[in-house]
């Protein structure tokens, strides 16, 4: 590193522009999609296990029924904020150069809203029918 | 950037192996990495071996002999032989710690001694730590305050006082940082284990007035956020510390003043 930036002290690359100020609120969400990922999963588990070996019209008629529309839901929204917030510390991580963490980082926005607003429409159209 | 394989001026060759003093009875074999600046090479690995009989216990004892009666061209940074001044840490055995408070008794034989891993050398077993300590220095690790000194010390309670305890017999040897992963790949912004657990030092110093400022200074996502609970810090201090908790203590600071 000290060859990308010459002829600039030590702290001048450490203090580098400063603090961002921010990370707490990304931080504590982690653990709070973390801990309601817990009974979400046991609850997505659960309606699993309860749709093996049904008819398609009785896992549709459960899949849309409220409560497990419901479950559903949160474990989408859940898990996929989850997911979002986890692989941008990855690729924070690991993933150095400019242009790739940008494209990393946009691709990884794209696909957690495209897989759960997809998954988030399958489950509403199961409830209304629509 | 990750780096999973070494550049190509930095890969390791087999390097010379020194011949053993005749009438030595109890020898110990040492592979030491060797780098110089000034000849070109990639570095090597040498092999020295050392009259235990003559020689002290500690591996810096080892290499202090290797050095006097061997190769004066080895080279290495040492002071106090005794765990405080933290100049001899390296990598002995796989592990970062101080050459002068480990036992060669206590390393899988033959020793390999590396220098602190993911620093630029300067020469053998001498890392450059200008990063290192530069980052030491953005905590601005001294006591800030507004109010006026007192006529005579700053006071502080007992309990106060023990809440330091575990942080200020922290001696920089920079054996933490330069064992944590996140380090090793985002060293120009993370500050790593040694940098935070001097910056919790502060935080939790009851006389110091410059907390929340501090706790501004570390809220970001590389210089604190790149902590991810490995524990290689914990499990590397060669003075028993614990840096990850000290690290997870400021987390608690940061959520603590939002909630």
């Amino acid at each position: 590193m000290s060859d990308a930036q010459p002829m600039r002290t030590p702290l001048r690359q450490i203090r580098g522009l400063g603090s961002a100020r921010s990370g707490t609120s990304h931080f504590w969400h982690q653990r709070l999609t973390s801990v309601a990922g817990v009974p979400l999963t046991i609850g997505l588990l659960l309606i699993i296990t309860a749709l093996l070996g049904r008819s398609h019209a009785a896992v549709v008629q459960i899949l849309g029924s409220p409560i497990v529309a419901i479950v559903m839901l949160l474990f989408i929204i859940n898990t996929a904020y989850h997911m979002w917030i986890g692989m941008q510390e990855i690729i924070l991580d690991y993933v150095h150069e400019a242009k790739w963490k940008f494209l990393a980082l946009m691709a990884n926005t794209f696909f957690v809203f495209g897989v759960s607003l997809a998954s988030i429409y399958a489950i509403l159209k199961l409830s209304f029918g629509v | 950037m990750v780096e999973f394989t070494l550049p190509k001026n930095s890969k390791i060759t087999e390097g010379r192996k020194w011949p053993r003093t005749s009438h030595a009875t109890h020898v110990g074999e040492f592979r030491i990495y060797r780098w110089n600046p000034d000849d070109g090479q990639n570095p090597s690995i040498d092999t020295y071996f050392v009259d235990r009989d003559d020689c002290g216990p500690m591996v810096l004892d080892a290499l202090i002999w290797i050095k006097n009666n061997v190769d004066p061209t080895l080279t290495f940074r040492r002071s106090c032989r005794e765990g405080v001044c933290g100049s001899c840490a390296m990598n002995i055995d796989g592990t970062n710690t101080l050459a002068c408070t480990k036992a060669i008794d206590d390393a899988r034989a033959p020793v390999k001694i590396y220098p602190l891993p993911h620093q630029p050398v300067v020469k053998d077993l001498v890392p450059d730590l200008k990063n290192f300590y530069a980052q030491y220095a953005s905590i601005e690790p001294w006591l800030q305050t507004t109010t006026p000194a007192p006529q005579k010390e700053w006071r502080q309670s007992h309990q106060d006082r023990a809440k330091l305890d575990g942080m200020y017999e922290c001696i920089l040897c920079a054996c933490c940082s330069t064992s944590c992963p996140s380090y090793w790949w985002n060293s120009d912004r993370y500050l790593g284990p040694a940098a935070l657990l001097q910056a919790n030092r502060w935080v939790q110093d009851s006389r110091d007035e410059a907390t929340g400022d501090r706790l501004d200074n570390l809220e970001d996502p590389f210089r604190l956020y790149r902590c991810h609970t490995i524990m290689n810090c914990s499990k590397a201090c060669p003075k028993g510390l614990n840096p990850a908790k000290e690290i997870a203590q400021l987390k608690k600071a940061l959520v603590d003043r939002q909630l």
